[in-house]
């Protein structure tokens, strides 16, 4: 993080010298909102380097949603932490390219960062409750967020909250304004929080697991809400989840994650209907299912998530994989390398594309 | 006969004011008039929002807490109030699987004498020895039986479960009630730990309640479906018939609030605004009346009877309309 380019500057250069060939950065470089481009977090500890995202790639427009699904331990939160900057002043080894609108965010000044952070691109975390301080109101910490970035007066921040809070669905937010974290239920809490994030209309919002604590009966309201404000003011939306339901829901694209990695990435009405990876088979086929009974037991995925300091060697996930015996070649000497399957379809495995097709339709698809 | 009878069971929580004189105020009515039966190898699912009583209703019929009024009966015999000597013998039978796979086991404890401990307590000595029965319960629960001296920290969280599962089944007993058991793992382990519950009930002709508050998870593995609601039976009945004709108007929000896996189905959502009300202070008449999309003035005056509506399928509503939404 010592290169201080400017910006613009080394994106083009990159770009004529032409290094690193990858299917997201030849086909139109600066036109998308956020790129990510071989992200790698990496944490040195005394049992060695955990390599907690390693070489991830994803973009994103304005207006549409992106899900990254995967297992704890799989990498997603640090990916948001990442784009964030949230890892700087860590041991953390951040390298890779972070570009949100030209500009790359592991390369601009810490204060550079803190006036984009809150203001054109804002976090909703899992925990509302140790997300925000307990000793200010609700309403204090809504107007810092926004005094941080914005000239106003305070009787104006105080209209501009209080409006805030009844738009994400806070009933008496006159009288809420005053209250204390203590005093919202758990949805109450959470719709704060998504209020605080998006009080200076962010251009990204990154969503970490902002459901998981909820109700199912909230978690609706939450998802409708969120895609309300989506649609009033466009933004682009990163929604970290380990509900494929909630990602079928809400994404236009997902990305499945798996040991640092990215294992399949696609359309969500692809990845749902022609998922293409051992691991996203996994997936589909241990869940029960709301709509259906499924006649048989639950197909598990065997074994446990690799540690991030020992990833397997080859495939990561080959000690996992139930259908290695149609790979042509051994699973544990190469790493698989994320390549096109279909038109706007990646996936990471060494099963040849007709095969995954074949060994879907005939042995996964019946049993989801 | 059945193996588990619960007639009218209530649990009611004093509370104080906050002042001098810590006078009483009105209880915390967590499970207010449950009832339900249980055959021996059933497994009956208990759903509802954080909040609606359903935990403190499994812990209630297993004596954990002692019951504000209403009766239980295992296998024939009062239970409700029984306590000391009666109580530790009944436990054999009745058994707890806990949400928290790191909060349930002791740190300083080896995982060997987490599963033994069942045999202590009761003073029993199984054929073959303690030892060698454990191993055997560590092997049918999926754990490596040579770590036996392990601590729970050297566990992951599916693992762990697996330790509490054979902890559980330790003594053969005939019901278990499992608080959210798979809640707290992730969804390719959570697959191995249901598994592994449907073998046992399969092998042991073991009863099940099943507290969860996912409704997939539920409908998978339960025979019989009970909603709850701020300490209120909405709805109960067989699987198939819950799920595909849900009668009760909460049943079918909190049915329609879950996603599903699948971006080409487009449902119809019932949204339920707000919060659930304090269960200090429920709303008059209807428990549910101050969320429901259907309520009227009859509603805020008088409770709804449970009736049942076909055969097995009882509902608490005044306004009751088969609406499939799943």
């Amino acid at each position: 993080m010592s290169t201080s380019n400017e910006p613009g500057l080394s994106a083009e250069l990159l770009e004529s010298t032409g290094v690193r060939v990858n299917r997201s950065r030849t086909d139109s470089a600066p036109d998308k909102f956020l790129r990510v481009n071989d992200l790698h977090v990496h944490f040195p500890t005394d049992d060695g380097l955990v390599k907690a995202v390693d070489g991830l790639s994803f973009d994103l427009e304005k207006g549409t949603t992106l899900g990254i699904v995967g297992e704890s331990g799989s990498g997603k939160s640090v990916t948001s932490l990442a784009i964030m900057g949230l890892h700087r002043g860590t041991r953390a080894k951040v390298t890779g390219e972070i570009w949100l609108d030209g500009e790359d965010l592991l390369k601009v000044s810490d204060e550079e960062l803190r006036s984009l952070r809150g203001n054109r691109m804002a976090m909703i975390f899992q925990d509302p409750l140790s997300s925000l301080h307990p000793y200010y109101t609700i309403g204090q910490q809504l107007v810092e967020a926004l005094q941080v970035h914005q000239k106003m007066s305070k009787s104006q921040a105080h209209t501009h909250v209080v409006d805030m809070l009844g738009r994400v669905g806070i009933p008496n937010p006159d009288r809420r304004y005053d209250q204390y974290p203590h005093e919202f239920s758990g949805g109450m809490r959470q719709r704060a929080m998504i209020g605080m994030a998006l009080i200076n209309n962010p251009e990204l919002l990154i969503a970490d697991e902002p459901t998981t604590a909820l109700d199912v009966t909230v978690q609706a309201q939450i998802l409708d809400l969120m895609r309300d404000l989506q649609a009033e003011f466009g933004s682009a939306i990163i929604m970290i989840t380990h509900d494929l339901g909630v990602v079928a829901e809400i994404a236009n694209d997902v990305l499945v994650m798996y040991g640092g990695r990215c294992v399949e990435y696609a359309e969500v009405d692809d990845l749902f209907h022609q998922p293409d990876h051992p691991y996203t088979w996994g997936l589909l086929s241990s869940m029960p299912r709301l709509d259906r009974v499924k006649l048989e037991r639950l197909v598990p995925v065997a074994g446990n998530p690799p540690s991030l300091i020992n990833v397997p060697p080859g495939c990561a996930f080959n000690p996992r994989c139930a259908f290695k015996e149609f790979s042509p070649r051994p699973c544990n000497v190469d790493e698989p390398q994320l390549l096109e399957s279909y038109p706007k379809h990646d996936s990471r495995c060494h099963i040849p594309v007709p095969k995954r097709a074949e060994v879907f339709a005939e042995r996964v698809a019946p049993k989801l | 006969m059945s193996l588990l009878t619960v007639t009218d069971l209530k649990k009611y929580f004093p509370t104080y004011s906050q002042k001098i004189f810590r006078t009483k105020g009105a209880p915390v009515k967590a499970v207010d008039g449950l009832t339900l039966s249980l055959e021996p190898g059933e497994t009956l699912g208990l759903v509802g929002e954080s909040g609606c009583g359903k935990s403190t209703a499994g812990r209630t019929i297993l004596k954990l807490l002692e019951p504000t009024a209403g009766k239980i009966e295992f296998q024939g015999r009062d239970i409700t109030h029984a306590k000391g000597e009666e109580l530790r013998i009944l436990r054999r039978e009745l058994q707890m699987v806990f949400q928290d796979p790191y909060g349930s086991l002791n740190p300083r404890h080896p995982i060997g004498q987490i599963i033994a401990a069942p045999f202590e307590i009761q003073k029993v000595t199984p054929p073959g020895g303690v030892k060698k029965e454990v191993q055997a319960l560590m092997e049918r629960v999926g754990l490596n039986p040579e770590h036996y001296n392990r601590y729970p920290h050297e566990f992951s969280g599916g693992q762990r479960q697996r330790i509490g599962v054979a902890r559980a089944i330790a003594l053969k007993p005939k019901l278990i009630v499992c608080d959210e058991p798979v809640s707290a793992l992730d969804v390719s382990i959570q697959a191995q730990v249901i598994n592994l519950l449907e073998d046992i009930q399969n092998e042991q002709n073991l009863a099940y309640i099943f507290i969860a508050h996912d409704l997939s998870v539920v409908r998978h593995i339960s025979d019989r479906v009970m909603v709850m609601y701020l300490g209120k039976v909405m709805e109960v009945a067989d699987r198939n018939s819950l799920y595909e004709r849900p009668m009760h108007p909460y049943t079918q929000a909190l049915m329609s609030a879950v996603p599903v896996p699948d971006p080409r189905r487009d449902r119809e959502r019932i949204l339920l605004y707000g919060d659930l009300p304090s269960p200090q202070n429920p709303p008059s008449g209807c428990v549910f009346r101050t969320r429901c999309p259907l309520a009227t003035e009859r509603c805020a005056v008088e409770e709804p009877l449970k009736v049942e509506l076909e055969p097995g399928h009882i509902v608490a509503c005044h306004y009751p309309k088969v609406r499939t939404v799943v």
